[in-house]
This record gives structure tokens, sequence and C-alpha cells, in this order.
């Protein structure tokens, strides 16, 4: 950076701060998206990005908020560079504000490199498959929405329901079969609370993983435009990682709904034409920046799976954040309150969840020939049987016949025994065993969407004899 | 070359003066680095231009060059099974220039200019020809790409030679000193003119049940799948890539998912056509312009699409396009005009939107080509739209159900019970039932419409018996009623759902098709009648037929589907009232 204080000009020009925005005038070779370094009158140093530049004016988004900012005695700088981050190897087991800064108090990261933290669009021809299953060693994922390598599956929540603790859970227990030690898991924090953060690295440091964990913190006291570019350097440090050194990311994203509001408020202040409640228009381009950088690139040993977690407020899957994040991403995971009050836990209502790469990673070879029946004739059955629970609400048990009977039993049983599993894991062979136990409470025939070889082969009432 | 500078830079959007004299809609080289960009609007000597690339680092006070000519793409034999992305640069390409990430500035022709091709002439010296007239023909695998004269351009032969010549090459000259080349170039944003616009007749054949029986769609008509997130948009659409009976197929992947296209770029190289038996992927052109690349040449990828579609229906081919998600142009359309400041319309888009939506799917149809031949030719566009919480009052699937003649409504409900494809069979319609009628009765049978408007007047009834039941539970209804709830349960599990990734049942023949409804319907009349004797409908429901119904999807044999029609009759009619 030194090289370049001889070169640029410090402006006093600042004559609008507005929200998380300052206009500075008569600005001249400032480039668009370059980084700006704010000098307050107190001498404290903020960081911000250009977002519109015009011959008079540019408008800078500052991350730290603009408290304290005034019109005559703050100096702004622009860098001529891009925001970056320094990555290395050695951030794993480290902590990071949400810029990339060390919060833990150890010393400054020898950088390897410097990237920028936008990132470029992977070339659509250069991505390889997704086609490796993970076993995250819960059912309601491994059986009937399998997670593979590569692939983006967010958490959709609501507020109170355990999500971090899934989070956690598949973080612990992901693994592939017959792999090394060649992983690590980037954690991005994005207005989250201490509690909520401090039970991640809880939860890693007691199953020994902390030191393959990079976590970037942005907590919900700390400054909220940091937040739009908290997940960008988690993704590039996962990028390094991923095509650098070889190893398999898994990128932890929450949450979401903080980040999207982060992006509201800078829209609002730039007084743009406002989309669905609010939001901006280019919402879905934003998200899919982030949410694109998933994936897997021909040649390269490494990959980046993302978890993100968001909460859907009041419940409401049709919310613009988890409805965007649905068009994007490879399916959704969604938690249900309903379920929570029964105790099923984790709460993971199968209905509306959905894996798209689940394909790709399941059959012969990968977990098992009947896997993509079993998990159609649990869906069907239990779609089914979640009907009638809303037709015995209304007319009563006693209305419906001796199959309906069943569908309602198998539903329950479902819901106890398939989905329900605490902190049990799960290999996938145990999965498909408690999967044929409960669909055997159907009758066969009704095993409509399970080719006969396999009801032959699985069914237990075959597999005895 | 018309020259100005950069004045302002916001997003995607370019603010450039001192550009006087350029034209709406010029290709412009933007900045030190030549990003690609287009001019949208004119004011004084004010350009705005809307850049195809990541504008990050353009400084104000960098140079714009205006190309003088519109975006255009490159037409000639090696597009099919290409990759382009939204402004036709070839992804390998690009690969091959700039690595696994694509960074900026960089150029590639649409059409390699190194290749050579055989051209076989089919004119000779002292011929007259007219605009769309073939003067020879190409191999492009399977496919006999003509090379055509160009729109606007006439003349007799003068010379005219066979042989293996690049794209750049003159193949024929004409004699008012026209060079014919093997490569045309057309703006994107204009039609490539036809003869004139037919009605269209003949069904696309998909394979798939719900569409082919239910709701047709013509070659040369537009239909429309709009969903929420999971209802299977994109499945549909390749479903549709793969198995749709046109001779080329165009997949636009507008604003979606990396890893889908790889899944296309994968899968189809291995997949082959029922019909030619060649690899799927020797007769389709892909262009990905995927959600986290520029969002102005997500704009321009549909045109694109389009105008290659146009390109290969002029030969006399039914080109079918697929785009996934007309949704995504939409927004980007709402970015760009954001950014322009323009007074929004509904829900923020622009008040053009309607009409450029229009504007798009009327480049579909069933035309008679340009030349002499009469050859005709057409195009099929399958939109996908994504509505915003899966609510369909948005302005995208508003303005296009004005337009598409085919509504294939997805459905949040079925999809979340794994019934697919979950196409919602009381919503959707089809405006060509009475054109495709003649086609089917030809190529199937003359009850064709009759089961299918019999079958469609069960499903209704099926909603109306349902509301009752929500009421008083299915004990109150009578046996008749119960008997039609279970036969539209066989027509939704046994008939509607299809697998698309079931080997047999992901393509089903037309003639399959039929008689599946037709056994179906045939257990429907023979469990009517016999109630009517005095049997009940569990006696009926007992038979083992009922389970041949249901696995007649895994059946490849045709004949064992009809003769379930007399295993039918003969054990439903032999059934004696229990005593």
């Amino acid at each position: 950076m030194t090289s370049h204080s001889l070169l640029t000009k410090e402006y006093r020009t600042i004559n609008y701060v507005s929200g998380p925005l300052i206009f500075t005038e008569n600005v001249k070779g400032v480039s668009f998206g370059e980084t700006a370094k704010i000098t307050l009158p107190n001498g404290e140093e903020r960081t911000g990005q250009v977002l519109d530049v015009s011959r008079e004016l540019a408008v800078v988004q500052v991350f730290e908020g603009t408290s304290g900012i005034d019109d005559l005695n703050t100096r702004v700088r622009f860098t001529g560079e891009p925001p970056k981050v320094n990555v290395s190897f050695d951030m794993l087991g480290r902590i990071f504000d949400g810029v990339g800064n060390p919060r833990d108090g150890g010393p400054a990261i020898v950088s390897e490199e410097s990237v920028d933290i936008t990132g470029t669009p992977i070339n659509p021809y250069a991505r390889d498959k997704p086609a490796d299953f993970i076993q995250t060693g819960m059912s309601a994922i491994d059986g009937l929405n399998t997670l593979v390598r590569g692939q983006k599956l967010p958490i959709f929540s609501g507020s109170g329901l355990p999500a971090s603790r899934l989070a956690a859970q598949i973080a612990r227990q992901a693994k592939v079969v017959g792999e090394g030690e060649n992983f690590a898991v980037i954690f991005a924090a994005m207005g989250i609370t201490y509690k909520d953060a401090s039970f991640f690295m809880r939860d890693f440091e007691r199953t020994g993983a902390l030191e393959r964990v990079v976590f970037f913190m942005n907590l919900a006291d700390d400054p909220t435009i940091e937040r739009v570019a908290t997940p960008r350097c988690a993704l590039s440090v996962a990028e390094y990682l991923a095509y650098t050194h070889d190893l398999h990311v898994l990128v932890i994203l929450t949450d979401m709904t903080n980040y999207c509001e982060a992006l509201r408020e800078i829209s609002t202040a730039r007084e743009e034409v406002p989309g669905r409640r609010g939001y901006p228009g280019y919402m879905y381009t934003d998200l899919a920046s982030i949410y694109e950088r998933a994936g897997r690139i021909k040649g390269k040993r490494g990959s980046i799976t993302q978890i993100p977690i968001l909460t859907m407020p009041d419940d409401d899957i049709t919310h613009p954040v988890p409805d965007l994040t649905g068009y994007i991403t490879e399916g959704q995971i969604v938690l249900s309150r309903d379920l929570y009050r029964r105790g099923v836990d984790p709460p993971i209502d199968a209905l509306p969840c959905l894996s798209r790469l689940m394909n790709l990673g399941i059959g012969p070879g990968k977990t098992r020939e009947d896997h993509r029946n079993v998990a159609d004739q649990l869906y069907a059955s239990y779609a089914y049987g979640r009907d009638l629970r809303r037709l015995v609400a209304i007319v009563g048990e006693e209305a419906l016949t001796e199959l309906d009977k069943k569908y309602l039993e198998f539903a329950d049983e479902f819901e106890r025994r398939f989905i329900s599993q605490g902190d049990e894991d799960r290999d996938i062979e145990t999965t498909f065993g408690i999967g044929w136990d409960v669909l055997s409470m159907l009758p066969e025939e009704e095993l409509k969407r399970i080719k006969l070889d396999y009801i032959q082969k699985y069914h237990p009432v075959h597999k005895g004899s | 070359m018309l020259q100005g500078l950069i004045s302002r830079i916001s997003g995607p959007v370019v603010y450039a003066h001192g550009m006087r004299g350029s034209r709406l809609y010029d290709v412009v080289r933007v900045g030190h680095e030549q990003l690609n960009g287009e001019i949208i609007r004119l004011d004084a000597d004010e350009a705005v231009i809307q850049v195809y690339e990541d504008t990050s680092g353009l400084k104000v006070g960098e140079e714009v060059v205006d190309t003088e000519s519109p975006l255009s793409v490159e037409l000639g034999p090696g597009i099919i099974s290409s990759i382009y992305d939204g402004i036709q640069r070839p992804l390998p390409i690009l690969m091959e220039k700039s690595g696994d990430f694509i960074s900026r500035g960089i150029t590639a022709p649409g059409l390699d200019r190194d290749r050579k091709w055989e051209f076989a002439p089919s004119v000779k010296q002292g011929d007259a020809l007219v605009a769309g007239d073939v003067v020879g023909t190409v191999h492009e695998y399977h496919i006999e790409h003509k090379i055509m004269v160009p729109p606007n351009v006439s003349g007799t032969v003068t010379e005219i030679a066979g042989g293996n010549f690049t794209v750049e090459d003159t193949v024929c000259v004409l004699d008012n000193k026209t060079n014919v080349t093997m490569m045309q170039k057309w703006p994107v944003r204009i039609g490539r003119p036809y003869a004139k616009k037919l009605d269209a007749t003949s069904p696309l054949l998909t394979g798939q049940r719900i569409f082919d029986s239910m709701f047709p769609v013509t070659k040369g008509g537009t239909a429309m799948i709009p969903g929420g997130f999971g209802t299977g948009k994109t499945v549909s659409e390749q479903t549709l890539a793969k198995w749709a009976d046109a001779q080329i197929i165009v997949y636009i992947g507008c604003g979606e998912r990396g890893n889908e296209m790889t899944d296309v770029l994968t899968e189809f190289p291995a997949l082959v056509d029922p019909r030619t038996k060649r690899p799927l992927i020797q007769r389709t052109i892909m262009i990905a312009n995927t959600s986290n690349m520029p969002v102005a040449a997500r704009e321009a990828s549909i045109y694109t699409g389009i105008t290659m579609a146009e390109y290969y229906r002029d030969m006399g081919y039914d080109v079918a396009l697929m785009a996934d998600s007309t949704s995504r142009w939409g927004e980007a359309l709402r970015e760009v005009s954001g950014r322009l400041e323009e007074m929004p319309g509904e829900e923020g888009y622009p008040a053009y939107l309607a009409t450029r939506l229009a504007a798009f799917y009327e480049r579909a149809g069933r035309v008679v080509c340009l030349g002499a031949d009469g050859r005709t030719g057409s195009i099929t566009v399958v939109g996908a739209v994504s509505p915003p919480g899966g609510d369909f009052s948005e302005p995208i699937t508003q303005n296009t159900l004005r337009i598409a003649g085919a509504f294939w409504a997805l459905d949040t409900s079925l999809a979340y019970r794994r019934h697919f494809p979950a196409v919602n069979w009381i919503n959707s319609y089809s405006l060509y039932l009475d054109s495709v009628q003649e086609s089917f009765v030809d190529s199937i049978a003359y009850d064709w419409r009759d089961l299918r408007d019999k079958t469609m007047f069960l499903l209704q009834k099926e909603v109306e018996l349902q509301e009752i039941v929500q009421l008083v539970g299915p004990d109150a209804l009578p046996e008749t009623e119960k008997a039609i709830l279970e036969v539209t349960r066989m027509i939704r599990e046994d008939f509607l759902q299809q697998s698309a990734f079931d080997e047999i049942d992901s393509f089903c023949p037309l003639e399959k098709q039929y008689w599946m409804l037709k056994a179906i319907l045939a257990f429907n009349d023979a469990t009517t009648e016999a109630l009517s004797r005095g049997i009940s409908l569990q006696q009926v429901l007992a038979l083992p037929v009922k389970t041949a119904i249901a696995r007649m999807k895994e059946q490849e044999e045709l004949d064992a589907i009809k003769g379930l029609i007399d295993v039918i009759d003969s054990s439903v009619g032999s059934l004696e009232a229990a005593t």
C-alpha cells in the first residue's frame, strides 16, 4: 500500500453523508469498485468501496458505518485497488473479523496471496459435475435429500429453531467414504449473536476440528455494512484452499437474512427503486454471486460445498430472502416449528426439502440401487399421510378406511423414527434399514414407486426368507 | 471510428460523453480493457451503455469506442454442440484464454476460423438465385447444414466450386459481385426474415404424457412453464430438450445455476436421441449465462439463442428453443432499467416489459422460409418462468400468459409429494388441442380427443369430490363416487406421474400413452358397469389387474398394454356380487 500513497490524493470534499454512504466531490481517476480509505478527524481509519462514480462525484459505502464522519475534516483516499483479502494456509484455526483482520489476538497473517474478494464467475465449461456422496449421518438428508460435494444446500430456519445445531452436526459428521484429512470448514458469521457464534466455536473445539476451521466473525454489534464483504472474504479463502491447496471445503454462512438486510440498507441509502419488501431488484444477482462460488472445477482436487443458513421471517418461505435463495441453490433443508414442538429432533420438514443434485450422488456404487425408489416412496407415502392428518382433524379418525389409518400411523412413525435421531450419527445402511422398516408398515402393493426387484431384495419380509 | 470518454460508472451501466453520431444498439468497446457493451440510450452527446462484463476497475475518462455495428451473432457450420455465453463467445475458448474463471475483455469469435468444412454445391454456374436459396450443403454431424444466400441478396451464380473451406472463404460468387461465404452475421435484436407465417398444426412430441396427451404444444407454438423453486422447471426443460422431436434444440441457461449447465454438458453427449440414434449433443446448441455472470449479457442471451434458432429454421428444420428462465431475463431488464432511473412500472419492471416479452415469443412460429423451394421450418419456444414466492400474479407470468399457447403450471404442493412432472392438470391449458386434432387422429386413433376429454372430466370431478371429502369424510360418498376417486388416483399416479430419471419411463412414445390411458378408462367403464350389477368396489379393487395397471409404466411391450384391456374387461366382468 505504501507505494501507492505517493501517487494517491486525499480528498476533503465530502459533501453528503447518508446512512452507510458518503459522497465525495471533484474526484479524479477513481475507478468503479475500488477501495477507499477514510480517515476521520480523530485519526480513526475506515474502509469503503466505490459504488458509483461520475465526473463530479464518487459514492462510497463505508463498511464500518458513517457515524463520526464530518464533511469538513474527514479525508478520503482512493487506493486504486479492489477490496482484497490476504489468504494463506495458516488461516486454518484462526478467527477473523468480517473483512479478514485477525480478531483472536494472534499475529497478522503472512499472506501467500492477496485476492479480490468479489471473485470472478467460474466458466460453466470448466465446472466438474458434483458426484461424490457426502454422508452427513442425518437420515432426512442422506436418505431423502442427499448432499454431494460441490453443492450449495441452504438450511431454511425460523427464529428459535435449532438450525445452528443441525449445521454443526453436519459439519461434525460429514464425510465421504474413504477420505483422509484434506478437509476444511469455513465459518462466516453475519450479524449473529455472540451466543450463536460461541456455540459453533465450542462445538468445533469439542470435536477437535478447531484447527481445520477458519472463522469470519461479524457479530450482531459489529458494523452492518461489513456484512456485505464477509461472505465474499470467506469464499475467497475457500477458493484459495480448495483450488490451491486441494482441500474439500465446507462453507457455512449464517445468517443470510442479516446479509440481505445490509444489502437493503445500502440500496435504500442510494434511493434505488425498491423491489419486493424493499429489497433491491438486483438481490437475485447479488446472492448468486455468493452462492455460485460453490462447486468443483475440472482437474482440481478440491471442492467447495456451501451450507448457508437463513432465517425465514415469520416462517414465511415466500419471503424474498428464502425465495431468491431457493431459486439459486441446489435445493433446501427446511425446518418446521410444528415438528420442533412435537419433539422431532432435528425438526426437518421433509416435504418442502429438496436436493437437486441428489441423483448425481446416489445409486449403485455410491449408496445403493434402491435409493431413488425408496426416497420417492417415503415421500409419496408421507405426503399422503400428512394430507390425512388434516382430514382427520375435520372428520375424525373413524371416518378413515383401514388403509388410510395405516398411512396415518406410517406418517407418525416416519417422523419419530426416520427423521428424528438426536445426536446419533447414522451411516447410510442404517438409514435405509429404518426407511424399509417404516415402509413395511404399509401393504406391499402400495409401494408403487419401488421396482418389484428391489421389493424382493430389500423388503424386510422378503429379506429374512 | 467514433470515440467518447466515460463520464460515469454505475454497476453494469456506463455513461459516456462525446458520443454524438452513434446509433442506438451499437456495440461499443469500453475502457482500456475493451469490455463489450451496447448503447441503450442516447441523450445529446451522452450515450448510456450496458456492459456485458464486470465493470470493476473502470475509470471516469477512459475511452469508449463505437464499433458502429449492432450486437450480432455469427451463423454458419460449427454452431451445433457448441456452448456459448450470452454474447456468443465459445466457453471452451474462454477457458483456453483465461482459465477456469472468466476474466474480462476477452474476445473470441463465435465460429472457428481455422476449421475446414467440406462444401458440396447444389447449384451451378448460371443459376439465378434469390435470398434464402441453398447454394450447397455441409455436414454438421448428421445434420445437413444448408449454406444459404443471405437475406436481401440475389443474383446469378458466376462461380461455384466444391471442396474444403473455412467459414470465411468464398464458396459462391454472384454476378453482382456478392461473395457468398458459409458464415452470415445477423443482428440479434432483429428477427430473420421469412416468406410467410403458417398455422402450426403438427404436435411437438416430447414423450411426456402430461404434455403430449393432455396439454400438447405444436411445432411452431409457444409454451410457458411457471413454477416456484423446486417444482421442476429445469428438469422439465431438460427433459424436453432431451426428448422433443425437433431436429435442433437451442438450450438457453439464462441466469440459472452453473452446475445445471455442467449437467447438460456431461449428460447430453452420452444420451441417444431415440429417433436418430445419435448422441443428443449433436443436435443441441447451448447458451450458458449463469446467474453470477454479467447481468447485461444475460439480457442478450435469449436474443442470441433465438437468432441461432431462426438460422436453422431458415434451412427448413424444426427447432425447439428452451429458455430457462425468462424471469431472470426480465430481472436483468429491470436491473438495467433501474440504473437508467427510468420510471418503474409494476414491481419495478420497466413499462416496456410486456412488449419485449411479446416480441421475443412472436419470433416463434412455423414459416415458409425464404428461397425459391418454399421449404418450411419452425421454432417452438418453451420458456420457464420463476415467479417470486410461486405467485403467478407477478408481471412476468402475467405478461407471458397473454402470449403463450400452452400453459404448464407447476405446482409446489405436487412437488412436495414428489408428483413429477408437477404440472397442475386443473390450472394448465393448451390452446393447440384443436390444431393437433387431425395429426393425432392420423397418427394414433380417432378417439384420442374423447379419451383426453374424458380424463379431464374425471380429474375435474375429483376436485369437486375432494371438497366433499374434506367436509364429511370419504365414507359418506356413494360407491360410484368412491370409484371415481380410485380411477382418478390411477390417472394421477399411473399415468400423469412420470419419472424423468427412469430408463424406460423417461420417454413414453405417443402410442403407449394412448393405450395406457385407454386401459385406465377401460377400468373405469368396467368398474361402473360392475357397480351397477351390485358388485362392491372392494371386490373390484382387490383384483390383481389394478397392480398390472400400476406397472404399465415399466412395460416396454405395447402389446402387453393392449392386452391388458381384455384382461380388465374379463376379470371385472366376471366378478359376481357377494351374497
